[in-house]
């Protein structure tokens, strides 16, 4: 994969600061830093970014922002439409007069912490198992490859909304149940590098120094799965924000107390023939987040390694 | 080829029972006991103890799970709770509403999805490409539940150009043959029939199957903008092919491989998909079903659903496999 001309394949990722450096020496800072980023600017990578980066600042400043308690009922002011800037309120109430816009507001906050946890933990246990797999190969690798196999033939989702049905509802479970399937895409990458890596020189020359296998992999081998690690969890950002909202839609999801979008949707699908707002305003905030992951994703991609293009999605 | 087939079989049963395993073990690790959960409250200790016995609750959990394997390979997926029908039959019964969902999905998918990606990939960066692209974005953003509900509320319930919810007009059509209610009306001659079935699949069929077209848009782009730099491409324009024929018989058929292979991954989101298009339409398949055992605990009910979805699942990506040898003659399979 990175040309076996390289001291290291990590030199690879730092190689435009490198030149940038040789090639203008007197550059000022600031100029460097405005090259190091111009890859970066491409126009899906900033509408992606901005989505992403406003999404985590309302879901930081969730009780800031939202004008009511995404939990207080109010039967009197139950289904109110939305009312815009004439209105106290802007997107309307719910069928037991809750606030839309502030359960929005805490619904980001819920919907990232959850993505954003099943991420890091899918891309903890997929890449360390990957690395395993293929660097021991063998035996181990058989085990974890079966094991992947199984884990994989299930459609996806599917094993999710089992998992929920069996153990019931709470945030640790709808965690474990996103992450089951999730580590996958990582396992793959990370055994293939590792595969890859094991007979190469460098390996061998760490090996011959005395290098255990545990500093093999964590100075060789995970370096070069950065990048391929930060594509595969931007995508598995989405499709858990996606699946997170399809289970609480089926009610499988969180416990009914904390708002969510998929859970709103449940409530607004009942309402649908009479309060269209609510429905329409979390639908939309799921989708316009999704939208802007995934164009963060493709660019970054695109950026990293456009062979990878092919390699379409990740799983829903 | 045969012989690459019998392998691939072998290869699958070892998965297939891991599966069943797997699936076996999610109920026994389910907190509760299910006599104690199905019984009454008022249900003495001597009840549940009997219940326990007739469900073979209390034998060691390896000798349980070698009866449930042995009846599942007999056909026999146990007795719902609920209903007290067998599971298979249930299941059965509501598997041609699903499949008929899914085969309409894929439909739409296919007709948008890769001639458009086909066209945005011979042309890069023009305004099909623009239009393609977005639609792609499109297609892998959307909840298709969400986006059920907004055709639900704007198709709907705003034009009321379409029904909503159910498969088909109480009392049209005739009686089911292949339990497929399109098919088995254009069998009756129905047309007024199938003119009604369709009219209630659209929506739910679009709904389940955008995702897929965004996705099959993307793929199909990629591969077409790769294949049209291979060399016989060239060639073919030198000799003076032309263009539409160079792009449809030329490029798209060495495109494929990644398509199809994409198709197949993809059936598994279908799948699980049409679980939650299915509740959204109130469309009368298995993935509904699912969710009202599911909602009352039917546990044999779940099992079973579940074990037949990812059956189901091998199967397809057992067919794609096989399918790579006549679409790509290059692909052998003697290893």
């Amino acid at each position: 994969m990175t040309n076996s001309a390289l001291p290291t394949p990590d030199a690879q990722n730092v190689t435009t600061i490198d030149d940038a450096q040789s090639v203008m020496p007197d550059l000022p800072r600031r100029a460097r830093i405005l090259k190091t980023l111009r890859p970066w600017l491409k126009p899906k990578i900033v509408l992606g970014g901005t989505v992403v980066f406003m999404l985590v600042f309302i879901g930081i400043f969730a009780p800031v922002i939202a004008p009511y308690d995404p939990n207080g009922q109010n039967l009197i002011n139950a289904l109110r439409a939305p009312g815009w800037f004439s209105e106290p309120h802007f997107l309307g109430t719910d069928h037991v007069g809750r606030d839309i816009l502030s359960r929005i507001i805490y619904g980001a906050r819920i919907s990232l912490v959850i993505a954003a946890t099943v991420v890091v933990i899918s891309g903890v246990i997929g890449i360390g198992l990957g690395a395993i797999s293929g660097f021991f190969a063998g035996r181990t690798d058989f085990l974890i490859q079966k094991l992947v196999e199984v884990v994989w033939a299930f459609p996806p989702l599917l094993l999710a909304i089992a998992i929920m049905a069996f153990f019931g509802q709470s945030l640790l479970i709808l965690i474990v149940a996103l992450v089951v399937q999730r580590w996958i895409p990582y396992c793959r990458v990370a055994r293939g590098q590792a595969l890859s890596l094991r007979t190469r020189d460098f390996v061998d020359a760490a090996r011959s120094l005395g290098a255990s296998n545990t500093r093999i992999i964590t100075r060789h081998v995970l370096p070069n799965l950065i990048q391929a690690a930060m594509v595969i969890g931007t995508f598995a950002m989405a499709t858990a924000i996606i699946a997170e909202a399809s289970l609480s839609f089926l009610g499988l999801g969180v416990p009914p107390a904390i708002p969510t979008w998929g859970s709103m949707l449940a409530d607004g699908r009942t309402y649908i023939s009479t309060s269209w707002w609510l429905a329409l305003f979390p639908g939309l905030c799921i989708f316009f987040t999704v939208l802007g992951i995934n164009m963060l994703g493709d660019g970054m991609r695109d950026l990293f390694d456009p062979r990878l293009k092919r390699s379409g999605q990740g799983m829903g | 080829m045969l012989s690459y087939i019998v392998r691939r079989i072998l290869g699958t049963i070892p998965v297939i029972l891991l599966i069943s395993l797997l699936v076996f073990m999610l109920v026994q690790a389910a907190p509760g006991d299910p006599a104690d959960l199905l019984l009454s409250d008022e249900a003495t200790k001597e009840d549940i103890d009997d219940a326990r016995k007739r469900w073979g609750l209390d034998q060691p959990i390896h000798v349980q799970y070698g009866k449930f394997l042995i009846a599942a390979l007999q056909g026999d997926l146990g007795t719902s709770f609920r209903y007290t029908d067998p599971v298979v039959t249930m299941i059965v019964d509501r598997l041609p509403a699903t499949i008929e969902l899914a085969v309409v999905s894929i439909l739409i998918a296919l007709i948008v999805g890769i001639p458009l990606g086909v066209w945005a990939g011979a042309r890069p960066n023009s305004w099909i490409d623009n239009v393609g692209s977005f639609v792609g974005f499109f297609g892998i953003s959307m909840p298709n539940f969400w986006f059920g509900i907004m055709l639900i509320l704007v198709v709907s319930g705003y034009f009321n150009l379409l029904p909503s919810a159910g498969r088909s007009t109480y009392g049209v059509g005739g009686p089911p043959i292949t339990g497929f209610f399109i098919l088995d009306n254009i069998i009756h001659g129905d047309w007024n029939a199938v003119r009604d079935g369709i009219s209630y699949i659209i929506l739910p069929a679009v709904a389940l199957g955008t995702n897929m077209m965004g996705i099959l848009m993307r793929v199909t782009r990629s591969s077409v903008l790769e294949v049209m730099h291979e060399d016989f491409v060239r060639t073919a324009r030198a000799k003076g092919v032309r263009d539409t024929v160079v792009l449809w018989r030329h490029v798209v058929r060495n495109a494929l491989i990644p398509i199809i292979t994409v198709v197949g991954l993809e059936l598994g989101t279908l799948l699980s998909g049409s679980i939650i298009v299915e509740t959204v339409f109130s469309w009368p398949g298995s993935g509904s079903l699912l969710i009202s055992a599911i909602t009352s605990r039917d546990y044999p009910l779940i099992t079973g659903t579940v074990l037949t979805y990812t059956l189901a699942f091998v199967i397809i990506n057992f067919i794609i496999d096989i399918l790579y040898g006549t679409i790509d003659p290059r692909i052998r399979f003697d290893k």
